[in-house]
């Protein structure tokens, strides 16, 4: 059986990478990305340890199970945001929408 | 090095990959796509820690939702022909750092505790267990309305959001 | 006659006959464990991949048989060129023609995703027959998740549509794309509502577990469910009237303009394999999958009874694809959002509900044909309100049309 260990530092890499990707990306739509794959990174975290630690009972598939739903109507919600943006600002980079009004 | 061992590197391979592909492309549509992949690799992870239901909902969820939500987005918010944006912004070396600092940390946190591994097998009924548990009143039902909410609330928000007037 | 006993016997069971024999066969040539389930596996699947593409190759040329006789034509024939007795070998014409035809790259394509489209098409729609019971031991695998995992393929093969729409550079492949996803999206709420009221049924997601709780097929027993299923495949499918996607007249073709040659043949081939996958699954959820008579005795007969039923159900696809044309993008999302969906709900909290009463009220556990007796009645109930729904919507239409008309022609009497 693979170690336990090596799901979760394969998951620590996986929240890092999207972590540098929401920090250091300009497109609005990329770094919705990166938060997506940190949530995927916790899901992994997740299943991981229901599976190590005690696979009898089910409470880490059913938090996984809650953070699917949760991650996808966050990212419904922001990419409407993102669109709307769009709309009024003809722009997604986020250096670019640093004003409230103009 | 058992096959379990060498499907991991496999997955966790392309996982790790793709996720790296996507940060550093070029255009949107190609880190959309390497997105895509990375989230195939994490479906294979989970078929391999025997919780076939959640390779499946991976594909179906974030395949076949997300993704295409993403993708939609990228086409309503980009011109096909438009010049392409830098990539990322001035502080991308300080992002950098930042995270290979807190992947160094998290690695030796992980490396250092030992974590209480039961070798117990994955039951057989696992699947109706977590069915069940969702539902019953004593387990999880009230989580599972909350989100039901929590999607219709977001549902609706998107819809007006986006809204033409 | 010894010898001919024994060969019936083999043969009442013959596919699992020879792959115990080809297992034998390994384990005498002395394999060791990873490598006899690797070369096992690895043959079970490109049979399992190779099955398909023998039936879409015969398919196609039905079709066009088919659609030709109907409509009154020869189709492939050998009154030119020859093709074989009635044209069968037409299909590997065409084949060759375009194996042989010039690989055009359009300017500003973006490659690797343009590229790449088709063979994933193609892709999708072959994993689908890892989960499809032939017979009562004869399964790719038998998956705890098994229609899940076909759902899920299906849902996740929709990326592959925009990614070729998109990268086509192309306005009306774009277009072509975004309604392809609209409508495949749309329409998989109510497959999945109608697949998960047959779940709730039979209490499994298991292909096998489905087949072996049919002791009266799903279709008597829960005939809206079909019904839904059915509509919702055949947009799922493309099929004629849902056959929006890649509408010669309108949109030229959709979301595969720009592919020429090979690629389009793999397209062609996706959407073949995909409606044949699809009536498989049909006839696993509804029809009773490999169950029929005398299965007991030869097993073998039940991946003939399976085969029947898939070809009944291609058959039927490919009637009303000939015989109806094609709706509207908008006539085609209003019927999926506005009547399919609360269908499919209403169907899923009908059955639950008459499902859990039936546990509630006959605790001590019920035949079967008792149980199918009263889902057929709660799927009776639910035609019929939806027929009064339905009738009363129309009636209010017809009122406010003829009083539309009246308006006119009294707005033009007092005008005259």
């Amino acid at each position: 059986m693979v170690p336990l260990t090596w799901y979760l530092i394969l998951a620590a890499a996986l929240f890092c990478v999207g972590l540098y990707a929401v920090l250091a990306r300009r497109n609005a739509i990329a770094i919705l990305m990166g938060i997506e794959l940190m949530l995927n990174a916790v899901n992994i975290n997740l299943l991981a340890f229901w599976r190590y630690t005690d696979p009898m009972v089910p409470t880490g598939q059913a938090f996984a199970a809650f953070v699917y739903a949760v991650a996808a109507a966050e990212v419904a919600v922001g990419l409407a945001l993102i669109v709307s943006i769009y709309r009024n600002r003809e722009t997604v980079d986020v250096d670019e929408i640093n004003l409230l009004k103009w | 090095m058992t096959l379990q061992h060498v499907l991991f590197l496999v997955f966790g391979a392309v996982a790790l990959g793709a996720a790296i592909g996507m940060v550093t492309a070029r255009r949107v549509f190609h880190a959309a796509l390497w997105m895509l992949l990375s989230f195939f690799g994490v479906a294979g992870l989970y078929v391999l820690l025997e919780a076939p239901f959640f390779a499946a909902a991976q594909l179906f969820v974030y395949m076949g939702a997300i993704g295409i939500l993403i993708i939609f987005a990228i086409m309503l918010t980009r011109g096909m022909m438009r010049q392409r944006l830098p990539r990322v912004n001035d502080q991308w070396w300080f992002a950098g750092l930042l995270a290979a600092v807190l992947l160094g940390v998290l690695a030796w946190l992980i490396w250092q505790g030992p974590w209480p591994v039961s070798a117990a097998a994955v039951p057989e009924g696992s699947l109706h267990r977590l069915g069940t548990v969702l539902v019953d009143p004593e387990g999880y039902a009230l989580p599972f309305e909350v989100a039901s909410v929590l999607l219709v609330m977001s549902l609706i928000g998107a819809v007006t959001i986006v809204r033409e007037r | 006659m010894e010898f001919l006993s024994r060969l019936l016997t083999f043969l009442s069971d013959a596919l699992v006959n020879i792959g115990a024999w080809f297992h034998g066969l390994l384990v005498g040539w002395g394999l060791g464990e990873p490598w006899l389930t690797l070369i096992t596996g690895g043959i079970g699947a490109l049979i399992l991949a190779f099955f398909p593409l023998t039936v879409v190759v015969f398919m196609i040329w039905a079709y066009r048989k088919i659609a030709a006789r109907m409509q009154g034509r020869l189709g492939p024939n050998s009154s030119g060129t020859w093709a074989g007795p009635y044209g069968i070998l037409q299909t590997f014409a065409d084949a060759i023609k375009m194996l042989v035809k010039e690989d055009v790259r359009p300017r500003g394509v973006d490659l690797v995703p343009y590229n790449l489209a088709p063979i994933l098409v193609v892709f999708a729609s072959m994993v689908l027959w890892a989960v499809v019971p032939f017979g009562p031991a004869v399964i790719g695998t038998d998956l705890s998740i098994g229609i899940f995992y076909v759902l899920a393929f299906s849902s996740a093969a929709l990326i592959v549509f925009l990614m070729a729409g998109w990268s086509s550079n192309n306005k009306y492949a774009a277009v072509g794309a975004f309604r392809a996803v609209a409508q495949l999206i749309g329409y998989e709420i109510p497959q999945l509502l109608a697949v998960l009221a047959v779940v709730m049924v039979a209490g499994s997601l298991r292909m096998q577990d489905i087949v072996a709780q049919q002791d009266v097929a799903f279709l008597f027993q829960l005939p809206m469910t079909a019904l839904i299923f059915f509509l919702a495949s055949m947009a799922e499918i493309n099929a004629r009237p849902f056959e929006l996607l890649e509408a010669e007249s309108e949109l030229v073709c959709g979301y595969f303009i720009e592919y020429g040659g090979m690629k389009f043949g793999m397209f062609y081939l996706a959407e073949f394999m995909n409606s044949t996958a699809v009536a498989a699954i049909f006839a696993t959820l509804f029809l009773g999958g490999w169950r029929g008579p005398w299965v007991d005795q030869a097993p073998i007969l039940g991946t003939v009874w399976f085969l029947l039923k898939m070809g009944l159900m291609i058959f039927l696809w490919m009637l009303i694809q000939i015989t109806l044309p094609r709706l509207r993008i908008d006539q085609m999302l209003a019927f999926n959002w506005k009547f399919l969906v609360p269908l499919a709900l209403a169907n899923l909290c009908l059955v639950g509900l008459v499902n859990k009463g039936i546990t509630e009220a006959f605790p001590g556990g019920v035949s079967a044909w008792t149980r199918a007796g009263l889902l057929l009645v709660a799927n009776i109930v639910l035609f019929l309100a939806t027929w009064a729904v339905v009738a009363a919507h129309e009636r209010k239409a017809q009122q406010r049309r003829l009083a539309w008309e009246q308006a006119q022609v009294e707005g033009a009497e007092v005008s005259a």
